[in-house]
């Protein structure tokens, strides 16, 4: 480690060197070590009024779970955390903590922000390895709850019951749970293995069951659980369909949507010789969109051996994706033409992608968004050769569950109307959080959602 | 896990399985698909469902061994079981949502090719079940690619049977088999094609011209058979629809077969690639 400490710096992490890592699946970010968590730990200021708490969609106590730290109280500090959230390994690598609580950290008012996902991460990756288990079962009441979806909020929303004694089942339609995080973050940001099985286990440990392989809107219907006891539901079904652009050419071969590809790559393992999945990635791939999926099927199509193009329509400052996993992408060698808007896609004699036609674009006046909106200019296409184009628009929400539950109501955009404050629906004993009702967002937000939605069960159960 | 309580090879490439799937059979209708997978490293593969027993839990389905995937399945023995069985996927046949008196005054004709009858049974037997006597073309390269004529000609109105070579049957295609029906005078209101890519694309040609609505059942590549991978695009009517959760089955008339035919090759390399690695 480096021996000159800069209090108003946050404590590097080490992290493979991108030229190495551009090449395979490992995690990126190797974590802080013992000494430097300390270190970093004694950068807080323990603030009275802590605003990184408020940063936080789960309120972790951050002040008390650093001071453990400080005090070398490493499975106290797994306590303290484990008050707020269950999956602290996850969020400890993907939240998008310099808009959140790091965002708040009076640190970054002079200097650089309090580390404080890398030390969230470092707390639950010692106690994973140490085998300290931080939550526990509460007194079983006798009373059922299904989830629906074992993705962020499903998990949070039933360990969180769990906790409060409740007899919980996921019901999760693929074969494996965690949803987006194991079938949409990739390996080399989340490893799958180590850490999302092992907060799986933990929420099992708790006692909460998890059926695979059940469609809740097509294997069983909601009403139909409601009738075989459980008293009330929790709808954390995540994002939906894809978006694609409606140009000309998106149908042809070699157009992907980025769930596809990453869904391919994550869940299948196409990655792995081993894995009987095919995924198809040409030498030149043109990425369309800016977002942290945009990010993730660009690192992966890298590492699988392509020219990697991210094609986005906006500038740098407005690209939705966290700054990190920009910052690691253009690191490893992928190549941001942004200002730019595909039109159309071209095809060759058998249908495959052999360009795409791009307009570039500048930005005017800011939109709904506060963004500034792009503005085509006229005369600027040109055509960016490529053999595969992965899409990454955006979802739009998947009618099956809402099409199947009677008194299910939805907004204009489809999603589902959930409360904030507790996720209760238009449906009684339903309850609703994560992408299913905000459209397409962050891990840390879903969980959120699923916390307010145990608490919205749990008073709903108490007073029925 | 999902045991397997039958195995049949009903020819050279075509296996017929029994999968005891409670999930699955509890709900399941006629037009409905499941996605079957095994082994930890396996691949999702879809197959529409070809019979189910509520009561002993379990789906029948039937499949062509055609890449490394499917060869594989096909060594599975009776006992053995499946790692995953997800279903039932996709809106079912729209029949079965129609006034049942309406129904029963329909003349339905199917049309199922090589491993299509596996999904044409179900839903002639649902008919027969509801009072409607379906008529059935079971059309095939030849005699020892027909399967289950037994079952069907126990639900169905007519079974009439068309090989290529001739070899059982009257020699020809399905289309020549709807052309001399309908000149010989009957009258359909609905046709059902459900076969390979080409012979749904003939037929909704033939039923064209001849003015005869025609229903298909797309069966294109997918992962997760609820809309989160958008892999299963058609193009129906000019719009793009998602195979799993708009159909699988699609006005016959209105389908770009052309495209989804191109589609279906989308991972050719990498599957002859396993072929070959299966094979070493």
């Amino acid at each position: 480690m480096d021996n000159t400490f800069d209090v108003w710096k946050k404590v590097p992490v080490r992290e493979q060197d991108p030229k190495v890592r551009a090449t395979n699946f490992e995690e990126v970010c190797l974590g802080y070590n013992d000494e430097e968590a300390a270190l970093e730990a004694s950068r807080c200021l323990n603030c009275k009024v802590p605003f990184c708490q408020q940063g936080c969609p789960v309120s972790i106590n951050i002040p008390g779970f650093i001071s453990k730290i400080k005090e070398g109280d490493i499975p106290g500090a797994a306590a303290v955390i484990a008050e707020s959230s269950a999956l602290p390994a996850v969020c400890g690598r993907v939240c998008p903590q310099e808009t959140q609580c790091e965002g708040k950290c009076i640190r970054g008012k002079r200097g650089e922000a309090v580390s404080i996902g890398k030390l969230e991460r470092y707390v639950a990756d010692w106690t994973r390895e140490h085998g300290v288990v931080a939550g526990k079962a509460g007194e079983p009441n006798g009373k059922k709850v299904a989830v629906i979806g074992s993705g962020p909020a499903g998990l949070t929303c039933a360990g969180d019951l769990a906790k409060l004694g409740y007899d919980v089942t996921i019901f999760e339609a693929f074969h494996q749970p965690g949803g987006v995080l194991v079938y949409g973050i990739p390996e080399f940001r989340l490893p799958k293995d180590k850490v999302v099985k092992s907060e799986i286990e933990n929420v099992k440990k708790l006692g909460v069951k998890i059926d695979t392989n059940v469609i809740v809107g097509r294997s069983i219907t909601i009403d139909e659980l409601m009738e075989q006891g459980y008293e009330a539901v929790f709808v954390g079904s995540g994002a939906g369909l894809p978006k694609f652009m409606n140009i000309p050419g998106e149908v042809s071969n070699g157009v992907f949507s980025a769930n596809e590809f990453l869904t391919r790559n994550n869940l299948m393992k196409a990655f792995m010789p081993e894995a009987d999945t095919p995924i198809h990635c040409g030498k030149k791939v043109v990425v369309v969109g800016g977002g942290n999926v945009a990010m993730d099927a660009a690192r992966t199509a890298l590492r699988l051996g392509a020219e990697v193009h991210i094609v986005y329509r906006r500038g740098e400052e407005e690209l939705p994706a966290r700054k990190e996993e920009v910052h690691h992408a253009k690191e490893e060698g992928v190549i941001f033409d942004l200002l730019q808007n595909p039109v159309e896609i071209l095809a060759d004699e058998n249908d495959w992608v052999k360009g795409v036609v791009i307009r570039k674009m500048e930005l005017g006046e800011p939109d709904a968004s506060g963004r500034r909106r792009p503005v085509e200019i006229e005369g600027s296409d040109y055509v960016l050769d490529c053999d595969t184009v992965i899409m990454s628009l955006g979802t739009s929400p998947n009618p099956l569950i809402t099409s199947t539950t009677k008194g299910l109501e939805t907004n204009s955009h489809g999603c589902i109307i959930a409360k904030e404050e507790n996720g209760e629906t238009t449906k009684i004993g339903v309850f609703a959080g994560g992408d299913a009702v905000t459209g397409a967002a962050t891990v840390i937000l879903a969980m959120g959602a699923g916390k307010a939605a145990a608490k919205g069960i749990h008073e709903y159960l108490q007073n029925k | 896990m999902y045991k397997i309580t039958k195995v049949e090879r009903l020819s050279e490439k075509n296996w017929l399985m029994e999968v005891e799937a409670p999930f699955v059979t509890r709900s399941c209708l006629p037009g409905q698909f499941l996605i079957v997978k095994s082994g930890e490293l396996g691949e999702r593969i879809p197959l529409t469902i070809c019979d189910y027993d509520r009561e002993k839990g379990t789906v029948t389905i039937v499949f062509q061994t055609v890449g490394a995937a499917t060869t594989k399945m096909a060594e599975l023995k009776v006992g053995d079981s499946f790692t995953d069985v997800v279903g039932p996927l996709g809106q079912p046949s729209e029949f079965v949502h129609e006034d049942l008196e309406e129904l029963k005054k329909k003349r339905y004709l199917f049309v199922c090719g090589g491993v299509g009858i596996a999904p044409v049974y179900p839903q002639v037997k649902w008919l027969a079940q509801h009072g409607v006597k379906a008529d059935v073309i079971m059309a095939a390269r030849s005699k020892d690619l027909i399967f289950y004529e037994e079952q069907m000609r126990s639900v169905a109105g007519n079974v009439y049977i068309t090989t290529d070579d001739g070899s059982y049957g009257m020699k020809g295609v399905g289309t020549d088999m709807v052309k001399k029906l309908v000149a010989d005078g009957n009258k359909y209101d609905v046709c059902v094609a459900i076969g390979p890519i080409i012979m749904m694309k003939f037929t909704a040609l033939t039923t064209k011209q001849l003015g005869i609505p025609t229903i298909v059942s797309m069966n294109p590549i997918m992962i997760d058979g609820t809309g989160m991978c958008g892999a299963c695009r058609l193009v129906v009517d000019g719009k793009v629809k998602f195979a799993c959760v708009d159909g699988p089955e699609f006005d016959g008339h209105k389908v770009d077969f052309d495209l989804a035919m191109k589609r279906s090759q989308q991972y050719k390399a990498e599957e002859l690639k396993a072929m070959e690695a299966l094979n070493h």
